[in-house]
């Protein structure tokens, strides 16, 4: 019996344990073969929605959906914490004492928000990484009648790098609408020397942001928070002060892999970039945030990801060497990115081809907002 | 080209030879919050746009360029904590 054991029904686990029990469908039927999921919570949450909770009147109820509705039959899932994974005995122990062996281990572990890392930041800072955050932040803007919005990053890598310049954007727009936009200032505070990581797509967000009136503030790596204040201090030694704060929260990997000795200090697993091996363990292998590849730290990632994960899995199950154009991950990533006033435009790109980004209409965005409402039916089945 | 200057001696190297933008500045950046001032960290980049982001940065954040060489299929960068 080849046992295939995937931490994680996110995005990239759900999807990889469901293109693995495709692919050994015969051998799980003869009972030579498992393939079991371990989630936390048993339920599976669409990330990417939060944004809309705060921007675009989403309900949080429709961004969950049970864990097992969405795999395999073949597929088992167990709910539990993972407490240790240890590489020596090729076991994975739960909180409550389960105890699981893996042949294959595919860690689909995430990334989490550590806002805490900055004092202050849970009572002065907005974001949009959790539900419940996403609709306080709807509740604060509501209560907005203008002044100083500031819009920063507080720590890289971090999940849906547009995310931040999307909700500059809509903001603005909406700012706009309410008619309040005379009465605010906005600002938008970039960690790099330009708007966005990649350069293809800081030349296409600069203009927007200029034309839009938000005032772009490179080279600001936010450090510290004054409440009494209301100012945000930057480690190059600048303050911005701010009536609304918007701060991307610190990422780190999950803490039972940096525990497990698998991944250094910020959690991500050192991961080879074409085959999402776990580099120095043969049979473990990562993809989605968990990796450390130099990549969007998205849900698309994980998407393309996955095919490459199941098709060496599967081959390791089955004694052959992986083969076919998804035995190589090419870096292949692809996002909507929203400009507002329902207009979008799409990333598209790879380790070797950066992104050419369409301009800005409304079919882009017309595109996201029905990705977002069919994602229960595509990807995590791969049918897209 | 900055020209190395002498008597120096390097506190931390931070060999982000391989990582692609924006990852070698970050590192930098996690180097430099570790660490204290009149440290002297190198930084080992193999993306182009290193030497043109780091030193920006540098200057930005207050800090002192000692010096930036070209290696072997890779930029040396090294810089002093000022403050």
């Amino acid at each position: 019996m080849q046992r295939v054991v995937v931490l994680g029904g996110g995005v990239g686990g759900t999807l990889v344990a469901n293109l693995i029990s495709r692919k050994l469908k015969k051998a799980i039927d003869a009972g030579e073969a498992s393939v079991t999921v371990v989630d936390e919570t048993g339920t599976h949450v669409y990330q990417p929605g939060f944004m809309y909770i705060a921007m675009g009147g989403e309900r949080a109820s429709n961004l969950q959906r049970p864990e097992r509705s969405l795999l395999d039959e073949r597929v088992e899932l167990v709910v539990g914490r993972i407490a240790a994974i240890d590489d020596a005995t090729k076991v994975v122990r739960l909180d409550d004492g389960r105890e699981l062996g893996w042949d294959q281990l595919v860690l689909a572990t995430g990334s989490r928000i550590v806002p805490e890392s900055i004092p202050d930041f849970a009572q002065e800072a907005h974001h949009f990484y959790s539900a419940e955050a996403a609709l306080k932040l709807r509740a604060a803007l509501d209560a907005f009648t203008g002044g100083k919005v500031v819009i920063g990053i507080a720590g890289m890598p971090y999940k849906c790098p547009p995310a931040p310049l999307e909700v500059a954007f809509l903001i603005e727009a909406e700012l706009r609408q309410r008619g309040l936009r005379e009465k605010s200032e906005m600002h938008y505070c970039s960690p790099i020397g330009r708007a966005f990581t990649i350069e293809s797509v800081s030349e296409m967000a600069t203009p927007i942001l200029e034309q839009k009136h938000i005032e772009l503030h490179t080279f600001f790596n936010v450090e510290t928070i004054d409440p009494e204040r209301k100012t945000i201090g930057s480690l190059e030694g600048e303050e911005l002060a701010y009536d609304l704060l918007i701060l991307v929260p610190p990422h780190k990997g999950a803490q039972v892999v940096i525990d497990s000795g698998l991944a250094p200090g910020a959690g991500w697993l050192p991961t080879e970039k074409d085959t999402l091996n776990v580099k120095g363990h043969a049979d473990i292998w990562a993809l989605g945030d968990a990796t450390d590849l130099p990549l969007s730290k998205a849900g698309s990632t994980a998407h393309f990801e996955a095919p490459v994960v199941a098709e060496r899995v599967a081959a390791a199950v089955q004694g052959r060497e992986a083969e076919g154009k998804e035995s190589i991950y090419t870096g292949r990533v692809m996002c909507f990115f929203e400009i507002g006033d329902g207009k979008g435009t799409l990333l598209r790109f790879d380790y070797t081809h950066p992104p050419t980004p369409p301009k800005p209409n409304r079919v882009w965005h017309l595109g996201k907002i029905v990705f977002n409402k069919t994602y229960w039916h595509t990807v995590p089945r791969g049918r897209v | 080209m900055t020209a190395p200057s002498t008597g120096y001696q390097i506190t931390r190297t931070i060999d982000a030879r391989g990582s692609y933008c924006p990852g070698p500045l970050m590192e930098l950046i996690r180097g430099i919050r570790e660490s204290q001032v009149g440290d002297v960290l190198a930084v080992l980049s193999s993306d182009k746009g290193s030497k043109v982001d780091i030193p920006k940065w540098i200057e930005k954040a207050g800090h002192h360029l000692i010096a930036l060489e070209a290696r072997d299929g890779y930029d040396e960068i090294v810089v002093e904590k000022v403050r």
